[in-house]
């Protein structure tokens, strides 16, 4: 199932620093790098779904754009200039169609972009599309697209994992470089850990959700999905900045991700958090895990065990505050504005039911219901106001935790990817596949996904968790031990995806 | 914990303004009285005097100086509508 790239492999299974470097040294040009990109996304997307909408006039252009930038001509280029990348479809992009994987949103166009999308354009990154995704980011395996299910470009009768399971199924198959993201409960690391790649959650606050389409305000966070660790940090230098258009933004600590990634682990105390390793564990990420763990012992970190009592109750508070929000931000969608509207109403009350009705998916449904449910008089102090102090007890929790570790290592998912329809007919089921990735949101604390090996031909995920603005220090571990192990060179065999 | 009516998830629809046939109605009621029985367990946690957090950022009310500056012209705004008139969102009755 897997290949190996080498030095005369497609360009386009490279990390984006290795093909940065063919772009200095004028081996190939951005216009050339584009159209190879262009070419494996028309030859894998009837197989892999993970585009909504490709655009190769204005990724064309943009290149155009970023080689005059490269021979010399325009602003100093960067890490990104020249390279390839998608973005989740929930992140809008000026005159460019941004549905949220929703049929409310069809056919709208943002007159604007969001702010990452502007980070990325002014560091001449060329955008090639927009990634499919769960409608309104709520799922964690994509078939809750309304348009069509991702495939896993590793065994494609499987999910690729969600919400962001269109980032992380372009990254893998080699049809982009780099994808932005957006994870509310796990929608970047555990997609990445489905597909093989390394996905990463920055700390709440470190990027900008200015237009990004909200899901859960509290919870939400846009971050990179790449091939390696250092494509993430490169992302996350350009995308990582306060922003006066959202107000929860912060300035973070480091000017340079990508600075000390590679001073090892040696003396680092790592925390094996054990209720991450209880119930619903399938054997071979365990044992992917626990190899894993040896790893960054034998690198010099010192390995701990610790208990986090309260993190079963993490998926209740996560699943009462997440709709509770949603259901507060989907309230826009009447209907008048933008998007879909029926028009065989008689009135203004029958246009919204109709629209919402026909417009929403079923699970997003299922959570504006479950949300107002849960706000509701007479239920407040029961779910809301309850899942909110369980918060503040969670949050002191890692706090605590954090006062003995530097980061905590946990399996991303419990399992591997699983076959499509295998989960659709049970919520609670789905809601399960979170389990080891939302405590992180809730919190607002760092996460990578790191590639970990394989149980049987599917690949495994090792997430690393750090204290709120760890982010240097969880892309170091999460680089030490990625250099130490193979995993990043293998990819999905081409001709194989099916 | 009492299992949720059809008339609970009727309700909670026209609150949030959802058509929901039949079928739906009935799919939500099963659903959710089953997500539900499963917050159950936080009951169990003890926060009597825990202060409840919505934010994990520790930002309070963030404030900017009042200075105008530009935006969206109104035609982008109103491009997206579906029914737009000149200036104006075309709507159907809310009064009758």
């Amino acid at each position: 199932m897997a290949i190996r790239s080498g030095g005369s492999a497609q360009p386009m299974l490279l990390p984006a620093h290795e093909a940065r470097r063919l772009l200095a040294s004028k081996n190939i040009s951005s216009v050339e790098l584009t159209r190879l990109a262009l070419e494996r996304i028309e030859k894998l997307e009837p197989k892999i779904h993970a585009f909504l909408t490709v655009t190769p006039e204005l990724a064309l252009e943009q290149a155009e754009e970023a080689d005059k930038r490269l021979n010399g001509n325009g602003p100093h280029p960067c890490a990104l200039t020249g390279i390839p990348v998608m973005v989740k479809d929930n992140m809008s992009t000026a005159g460019v169609a941004t549905t949220a994987g929703s049929r409310i949103l069809e056919g709208y166009v943002p007159p604007y972009d969001a702010t990452v999308v502007e980070l990325l354009r002014s560091a001449g990154a060329i955008i090639v599309g927009k990634g499919n995704l769960d409608e309104f980011a709520m799922g964690s395996s994509n078939e809750n697209s309304a348009f069509a299910p991702v495939r896993n470009p590793w065994d494609t009768s499987r999910v690729p994992g969600g919400s962001s399971g269109g980032a992380a199924a372009a990254v893998a198959a080699g049809e982009c470089f780099i994808a932005l993201g957006s994870d509310t409960g796990g929608s970047i690391r555990q997609p990445a850990a489905l597909c093989g790649v390394v996905g990463m959650k920055p700390t709440y606050g470190l990027v900008s959700r200015y237009g990004l389409i909200a899901f859960a305000s509290s919870l939400d966070q846009i971050g990179p999905l790449g091939r390696d660790v250092l494509d993430c940090a490169h992302t996350l230098n350009v995308i990582a900045r306060r922003d006066p258009r959202d107000s929860t933004s912060v300035q973070g600590p480091e000017d340079d991700y990508t600075k000390g990634i590679d001073a090892g682990v040696r003396g680092m105390r790592l925390a094996v958090p054990r209720e991450y390793l209880a119930e619903g564990i399938e054997p071979g990420v365990r044992s992917a895990f626990e190899k894993a763990v040896g790893k960054l012992e034998s690198l010099g970190s010192r390995i701990e065990e610790i208990s986090l009592p309260l993190t079963g109750h993490a998926l209740a508070v996560y699943y009462i505050i997440a709709p509770s929000e949603a259901s507060a931000n989907l309230a826009r969608y009447d209907g008048f504005k933008y998007g879909l509207s029926t028009a065989d109403a008689a009135n203004s009350w029958e246009v919204m039911d109709q629209t919402r009705g026909r417009g929403f998916g079923p699970e997003v449904k299922r959570r504006i219901l479950l949300g107002a449910y849960a706000l509701s008089a007479g239920y407040y102090d029961a779910y809301y106001k309850k899942a909110q102090q369980v918060r503040t007890l969670i949050r002191r929790e890692f706090q605590q935790a954090f006062e003995r570790c530097d980061a905590l290592i946990t399996p991303t998912s419990p399992t591997v990817a699983f076959k499509l329809g295998s989960r659709t007919d049970d919520p609670m089921s789905m809601y399960l596949s979170d389990v080891c990735t939302i405590p992180a949101n809730i919190a607002g604390l760092p996460g990578v996904s790191v590639p970990a090996g394989f149980s049987g031909h599917l690949p495994v995920g090792l997430q690393i968790l750090g204290p709120p603005f760890g982010d240097a220090a969880i892309l170091r571990t999460a680089y030490a031990y990625e250099q130490a192990t193979e995993w990043r060179l293998m990819h999905p065999k081409s001709d194989l995806i099916q | 914990m009492q299992p949720l009516s059809a008339e609970d998830v009727r309700h909670i629809a026209l609150l949030t303004r959802l058509e929901l046939s039949d079928s739906e109605v009935e799919e939500m009621r099963a659903q959710l009285t089953n997500i539900l029985e499963h917050f159950q367990s936080l009951a169990e946690v003890h926060t009597t005097g825990v202060e409840p957090t919505g934010h994990s950022t520790n930002a309070h009310t963030v404030t900017r100086v009042d200075r105008p500056s530009d935006s969206l012209l109104r035609e982008q705004v109103t491009s997206n509508a579906p029914n737009h008139d000149g200036e104006f969102l075309r709507v159907k009755p809310i009064l009758e």
